[in-house]
């Protein structure tokens, strides 16, 4: 049967028919759907582990025993799962070990653009590309055979618009029911497992001569064929970009890569015999371009292409255009341009608890050193409230080491509760053995709001809908030997600004815990605000909280009475008294 | 079978544009297309502009419709309506849902909502048809706003050749349950007003 499925839902519909034990992952635009679709499937254990490299060592943990284990990333989570991705690649594994690592070239909801096919060369690992939903489908058995014959963890790599897309997928039988035999006593052998240095010197060479055997099985593996065509050109392309390649030059011969590292030089070679030009095309870095190269073959590829941002296929027939790879067209009328209109940026909900703790550090003029999540949605206009933004778990470090230099403005660090949970505990357990003074709002919401109301830590349940303890992050500071400890509501307004001055004056490390669920996650909506022009002296306080239901008017302001959710933080601010909150249930606390 | 068709849905975040863009993909597979459907999410329900591709054909390769080859777009509110005219193909059909969602710079009164005579004359220069539907009128007297869209598929089914009976099926299971006799009413409205 044909179904239509993005290449995340594939994904997870492949890991299911491929008998995946265990499946590990930290939520993060474009890998989460992954796990999400795989936790509806019977016989498959999925969890949500506070980061990257957590998931990647309980997947290790699950090949170790001999499990098929699946762990999902995005790229950037590759970057903090890395440390495990090399011991893993020396170890080896008893059972079989997938990793999908998405990229998200242009970066649609990341903070930098890299090009992860990279950790597959610098870990000594094999990388599968597939370029639609079905390859998807079919890659995670296809990966976890490698593994399995090859003892080697096996990377997945998809982008954004791969996760994103639909496209068909033939449905197959269900898998066998998995037969429960008796546990397999762990197998102890510490020379490939216990790498110091004596055993990780003899591991070494195993990992290289197993990447000349990978690259033997890469010239005769289905994953990768030639497509014959015409003898001009010789196209090199993988991913979703082969797809987009083939709309722009659908006579050329291909060959067609679904295994991207390591490379086969015998079929590229073979290629170049048959064209009298090879063109690379591939996404972010000259990755495939480099290696052809070395193979001493001339390949066009950078030179024709940009190194950044994402592919499609009008940027290809441009770019082929210009390089003379296709006539330009001729007679034509000049083509249509995007026309300059108002964009539409995200920007916090109506009702976020965020909010009112961005205007208050709007208010005091701090400087914010901000995380990854909706929270960063705090730094865009009006508000303006965040001055520096990295990467998860930065801000509590970040603050502290302007701390140490100094500034003459206020200072703050802030962080959601998710993100804490990843990467803030061992920034803030530093702070304080290192006699820091910064100040620590903790954003807490109680689930990862931005990725789609994932359940966490704080959100009292797990992925398989268990029951979970919820951590409080305030004993968790008290716990580290923080004295100055506040929990606050954010839609309390003199006690936020009362708070945060209190804690910047302090000269000890503080922690604020800004609590109030996310508005969405609760589906929370109270009676709109209403608005008494005739009292609006139209002073604009309003309109700077970036409330997207407040609109100016003649005269005064409006509030869309479908947008309001009723959360009555206008009427806090409003110096005049003319937002009214709703009659009867007022703000919910 | 025609050649292909190419549909451009573009929206606010929350307007259902995704939710369409899928039934329009699930008509396509019921009737024999190869199809493929790309957009991106993740910022969207925070209010920003979401842009889905829907692709028909015998063979579709790319998820991504190339700028100037579009055959239908689905603007689901006015402005965005008016944001891609760059992808529409001559002679292509515009249908646009009489709707308005500010954005913040109009909120905040620095810059102005673009009239419909603007909009229309932005779409008309790339060589599209306009089609104003009042989708958010219709919405509204059947009681929720989210049905736009839906009418807006009724509209849209009126000028391809696909049975009506498969759109209504394809609605019908892609919507939610308790919804789903709204939703075909909302269809049928769509297809009303197209007829008229």
């Amino acid at each position: 049967m044909k179904k239509i499925m993005t290449g995340n839902e594939a994904f997870a519909y492949g890991a299911y028919l491929a008998g995946i034990d265990v499946a590990a992952a930290y939520p993060g635009t474009p890998s989460t759907e992954i796990l999400e679709n795989l936790s509806k499937y019977p016989g498959v254990y999925t969890e949500w582990t506070t980061n990257e490299k957590v998931a990647l060592d309980v997947g290790a943990g699950a090949a170790y025993a001999g499990g098929r284990a699946l762990v999902t990333m995005k790229h950037v989570g590759m970057n903090v799962a890395a440390d495990s991705l090399f011991y893993l690649s020396h170890t080896g594994m008893k059972g079989g070990l997938v990793i999908i690592n998405a990229d998200d070239p242009a970066m649609h909801s990341s903070q930098n653009e890299q090009d992860n096919r990279q950790y597959a060369r610098f870990a000594k690992l094999p990388m599968l590309e597939p370029s639609d939903s079905e390859e998807a489908k079919k890659s995670v058995r296809t990966a976890l055979e490698i593994s399995e014959s090859f003892d080697t963890p096996v990377i997945i790599r998809t982008t954004t618009r791969l996760s994103h897309s639909l496209s068909i997928v033939e449905t197959e039988a269900e898998p066998a029911p998995k037969v429960k035999s008796e546990p397999a006593a762990y197998e102890r052998n510490p020379t490939k497992y216990v790498m110091m240095p004596a055993s990780a010197r003899k591991r070494h060479p195993v990992m290289e001569e197993r990447l000349i055997r990978l690259a033997e099985f890469a010239e005769t593996s289905a994953l990768n064929r030639i497509e014959p065509g015409d003898d001009e050109i010789g196209i090199i392309a993988s991913g979703v970009v082969y797809q987009y390649a083939k709309e722009v030059f659908p006579n050329a011969t291909y060959l067609k890569l679904g295994m991207v590292y390591p490379l086969p030089a015998g079929l590229i070679r073979e290629l170049a015999g048959r064209v009298k030009q090879v063109v690379v095309i591939e996404e972010l870095d000259p990755f495939i371009e480099e290696q052809v190269r070395i193979l001493g073959i001339p390949a066009r590829g950078k030179d024709i292409f940009p190194i950044v941002g994402e592919f499609n296929p009008g940027l290809i027939r441009r770019c082929a255009r210009s390089a003379g790879l296709l006539p330009r067209p001729t007679g034509q009328a000049p083509a249509v341009t995007a026309p300059q209109l108002p964009a539409r940026p995200p920007m916090l909900c109506p009702g976020c608890g965020h909010r009112a703790v961005f205007y208050a550090l709007q208010r005091l003029n701090a400087a914010v050193f901000g995380d990854i999540g909706c929270y960063a949605l705090g730094g865009t206009p009006p508000l303006n409230a965040m001055h520096a933004q990295g990467c998860m778990g930065a801000s509590i470090g970040l603050v502290h080491g302007i701390d140490l230099v100094g500034v003459k403005d206020r200072t703050v660090g802030v962080i959601g509760d998710s993100t804490f949970f990843h990467s803030g505990l061992a920034p803030l357990i530093n702070l304080r053995y290192n006699n820091g003074t910064s100040t620590v709002i903790v954003l807490d919401n109680r689930v990862p709001a931005m990725t789609g109301h994932q359940p966490n830590p704080s959100t009292g349940n797990t992925l398989m809908g268990v029951e979970a303890p919820v951590v409080k992050i305030d004993e968790l500071a008290r716990g580290a030997g923080l004295t100055k400890v506040d929990v606050v509501n954010p839609y309390d307004f003199k006690h936020v600004m009362d708070t945060i001055k209190d804690h910047i004056k302090s000269n000890e490390p503080s922690l604020i815990v800004a609590q109030y669920p996310c508005v969405l996650y609760k589906r929370e909506r109270n009676q709109p605000m209403t608005v008494d022009v005739e009292k609006c002296n139209e002073c604009g306080n309003c309109l700077r909280i970036g409330c997207s239901p407040i609109t100016k008017i003649e005269g005064g302001v409006t509030i869309n009475s479908g947008l309001c959710i009723g959360c009555g933080f206008c009427a806090t601010i409003c110096n005049q008294g003319a937002i009214s909150l709703p009659a009867q249930e007022g703000v919910t606390a | 079978m025609k050649k292909k068709f190419d549909f451009l849905f573009a929206g606010v975040g929350g307007q259902g544009t995704i939710l369409a863009s899928n039934i329009v993909s699930e008509v396509g597979v019921r009737c024999g297309y190869d199809v493929k459907k790309s957009e991106v999410h993740g910022m969207s329900q925070r209010g920003g502009a979401v842009e889905s591709h829907v692709r028909w054909a015998e063979r579709v390769y790319s998820p991504l419709i190339e700028e100037g080859t579009a055959d239908f777009l689905l603007g689901f509110e006015m402005l965005e309506s008016a944001r891609w005219p760059h992808y529409l193909a001559p002679g292509s059909l515009v249908l646009v849902n009489n709707h308005r969602v500010m954005p913040p710079s109009v909120n905040l009164g620095q810059e102005q909502y673009p009239t419909e005579k603007e909009i229309e004359s932005i779409l008309t220069a790339a060589g599209a048809e306009v089609l104003w539907v009042e989708g958010a009128a219709k919405a509204d007297e059947l009681g929720n706003q989210a049905l736009a869209g839906v009418v807006l598929l009724g509209v849209l089914s009126t000028k391809l050749t696909e049975p009506a009976e498969v759109w209504e099926q394809a609605v019908a299971d892609l919507v939610p349950a308790k919804f789903k006799e709204l939703n075909i009413q909302a269809f049928r409205a769509g297809r009303e007003m197209a007829e008229k």
